[in-house]
């Protein structure tokens, strides 16, 4: 069955599905008990699931980080809430020291879930926009999962918390209630980890992108096509582990490749899959492999400033129309 | 408390075989069959022993570089550990974790530590907190010391363990240096134990050189936290007997600090006591002793003829 929802209640429909089909499942975080959570994605939760597993915390992310370790060392599955992303950074040695390492160390899993809403286009500044996700693709031992529909959101969330791997879970802020989608229900909606999902087929160029900008994307692509170009648009979905496979079968059907994240560009995991491409599909291209990010920049402030720094469908089209014109 | 004989002479054993496997741990460095880092144990056997026996079967332990007695007490077998300290595919890490970082095996209830101390703490109060939210009578206990507790995180931890009231006992070992910072650059205030009345639990300070304080203490504390009654903070006051690592020489203690605490050694300390209530002679120690470097012997001997891992599945094990 098929249920319209926006990809904020997608969230919390995964989260509500797993803790009623798993005893071990839990949520901990900041405010999200009694208040709901700061985006209210963990609204009537409480009530439903009661205060041993939906766990309102002290201000302590490293910490959090550190007890959902041990906690899942003791056989509990807990899905951690980092208020917004730019705070994970107060929990990064957790994340990467500790968990990351711990079964390529000694051999124990660490089954947690780290859910972090990311990215900019609300007016939010410098510590409330922020993309981290390539800070977490290059620390080996993690998963790194970025929905783009409800129906990714809820599937590819249920298959984070039933992974066996600590899981950075990016949620896009953005999209919580602007998007809406029909989303699966039950088992039918569950999302494997590590595989692309191609968004709209096209010959003449391929976007490779994730997140919002898979929307930015495609409002581009539909732009283009009433110049008459045919644009296919492949959202990664995971970025850790990347589905390689899907990059370079797009990049051989089209030769043309066009990298679209908010991220800022420096070091980012466009960088990664225009290196993949390089290695491995040098002989397919016909053109340069062209990106669209954020400038090396914090997230600023203003609306004009932070318009300039986000990328968008005007900007995504204009690099289509000059990779199409080489 | 009045413990049976049998008891102490497995509190001595353990001691012992902590401090002669540390010692020949030395000797197998400079032969170089241990290569990069070192980090010797001396002066601290009463602590992790004596902590560690405190603990029930079912109970869990997070030791770091200090507590070889910890590990040998909670279940890793001297061959495994040897082997770990020669990188080689029978020890705990199976030479994924250099020297004793990542000695863990959850099948034993002891999870290996990474180098950003006190990165246990939070997982050792995790553990606890599971425990209570699952109603098991079931304790975590951890070590960090003087040097960790200036870390931020060490107050987070603390403060959760108090807001949840988890059944945790915290062992801070504090040994005056953090590699070559005195403790007066750590803290101002004269224990790290009386921080505990601030997040609103009991610290308590032993003599970390005394066997028998820090096991009553460490028994006091874990009985407290399985009665449901929280953590107990206990600061154990000891001395680091060598380097930070092997290649420390550290030129930077003054030399009768090393010979105050040297006349405060927990080994001596505690045979003295096993002889004056008649439990121990220079046969009894002697045959002790030749018992467990037998038992070293046959460890490194296994270590040696261990393999190293095939450089082929150096990529095996990121993921479950």
């Amino acid at each position: 069955m098929m249920r319209e929802m926006t990809y904020l209640e997608a969230i919390r429909d995964a989260l509500a599905y797993e803790m009623r089909r798993d005893p071990r499942v839990l949520l901990m975080g900041e405010d999200i008990g009694v208040y709901g959570g700061a985006f209210k994605v963990t609204q009537g939760l409480l009530d439903e699931f009661g205060s041993e597993r939906v766990i309102d915390t002290p201000m302590a992310e490293l910490c959090m980080v550190g007890v959902a370790s041990g906690m899942a060392f003791v056989d509990l599955i807990p899905v951690v809430e980092i208020q917004f992303a730019d705070f994970i950074s107060n929990g990064f040695d957790s994340i990467v020291n500790f968990a990351a390492t711990n079964h390529y160390r000694w051999g124990a899993p660490v089954p947690i879930v780290v859910r972090a809403p990311s990215g900019g286009g609300l007016r939010s500044g410098p510590f409330h926009s922020q993309n981290p996700e390539a800070w977490f693709v290059h620390t080996p031992g993690l998963k790194v999962i970025i929905p783009a529909t409800p129906a990714d959101a809820r599937g590819l969330l249920i298959s984070a918390i039933r992974d066996p791997n600590p899981v950075i879970y990016l949620e896009s802020k953005y999209l919580y209630r602007s998007l809406r989608g029909s989303t699966p229900d039950g088992e039918d909606g569950v999302t494997p980890i590590g595989v692309a999902a191609i968004r709209r087929a096209g010959d003449d160029l391929s976007i490779i992108t994730y997140g919002p900008m898979v929307h930015e994307a495609l409002t581009a692509a539909e732009t283009l096509a009433k110049e008459g170009a045919s644009l296919e648009v492949l959202d990664l979905r995971s970025l850790k582990p990347l589905d390689v496979e899907a990059i370079l079968t797009t990049v051989a059907k089209t030769s043309k490749v066009l990298i679209v994240h908010e991220a800022n560009i420096m070091a980012s995991v466009g960088g990664e899959i225009a290196a993949l491409i390089a290695e491995h599909a040098f002989e397919h291209l016909d053109g340069p492999i062209m990106r669209v990010a954020a400038p090396d920049t914090p997230v600023p402030y203003s609306p004009p400033l932070e318009d300039a720094y986000r990328p968008d469908a005007t900007r995504i089209a204009a690099a289509a129309r000059e990779l199409l014109a080489y | 408390m009045e413990l049976s004989s049998e008891f102490l002479a497995q509190a001595h054993y353990w001691m012992r075989l902590a401090r002669t496997l540390d010692d020949r741990a030395i000797v197998m460095h400079k032969q170089g069959k241990i290569v990069g880092g070192m980090f010797s144990q001396l002066g601290h056997e009463a602590i992790s022993v004596g902590a560690a026996l405190a603990l029930g079967p079912d109970d869990v332990i997070a030791p770091m570089h200090r507590d070889l007695g910890a590990y040998l007490v909670r279940g890793i077998t001297p061959r495994r550990m040897v082997a770990q300290f020669f990188g080689r595919v029978t020890g705990v890490s199976r030479g994924r974790d250099a020297n004793i970082h990542g000695c863990g095996d959850l099948s034993l209830g002891i999870v290996g530590f990474v180098s950003m101390l006190p990165a246990s703490l939070p997982v050792t109060v995790g553990m606890a907190h599971g425990f209570k939210l699952k109603g098991e009578p079931r304790v975590a206990m951890t070590f960090f010391g003087d040097g960790s507790s200036s870390e931020g995180l060490t107050h987070e931890a603390m403060n959760w363990a108090a807001v949840f009231n988890v059944p945790a006992v915290l062992i801070v070992e504090n040994n005056q240096y953090a590699y070559s910072t005195p403790l007066e650059r750590q803290m101002c205030i004269e224990n790290i134990a009386d921080r505990a009345a601030n997040y609103g639990f009991p610290g308590v300070v032993v003599d970390g050189n005394d066997f028998f304080a820090v096991y009553q203490a460490a028994s006091e504390a874990v009985a407290r936290a399985r009665a449901g009654d929280g953590p107990t903070l206990i600061e154990c006051k000891t001395m680091r007997m060598r380097g930070h690592a092997i290649h420390d020489n550290m030129a930077y203690v003054p030399r009768d600090l090393l010979d105050e605490w040297t006349q405060r050694d927990p080994i001596a300390r505690f045979e003295q006591r096993l002889r004056e209530r008649g439990l121990l002679d220079d046969a009894k120690l002697s045959e002790l002793l030749v018992r467990i470097e037998a038992e070293i012997d046959d460890a490194e001997r296994f270590a040696d003829e261990s393999p190293y891992p095939d450089p082929a599945i150096v990529t095996e094990g990121v993921y479950r």
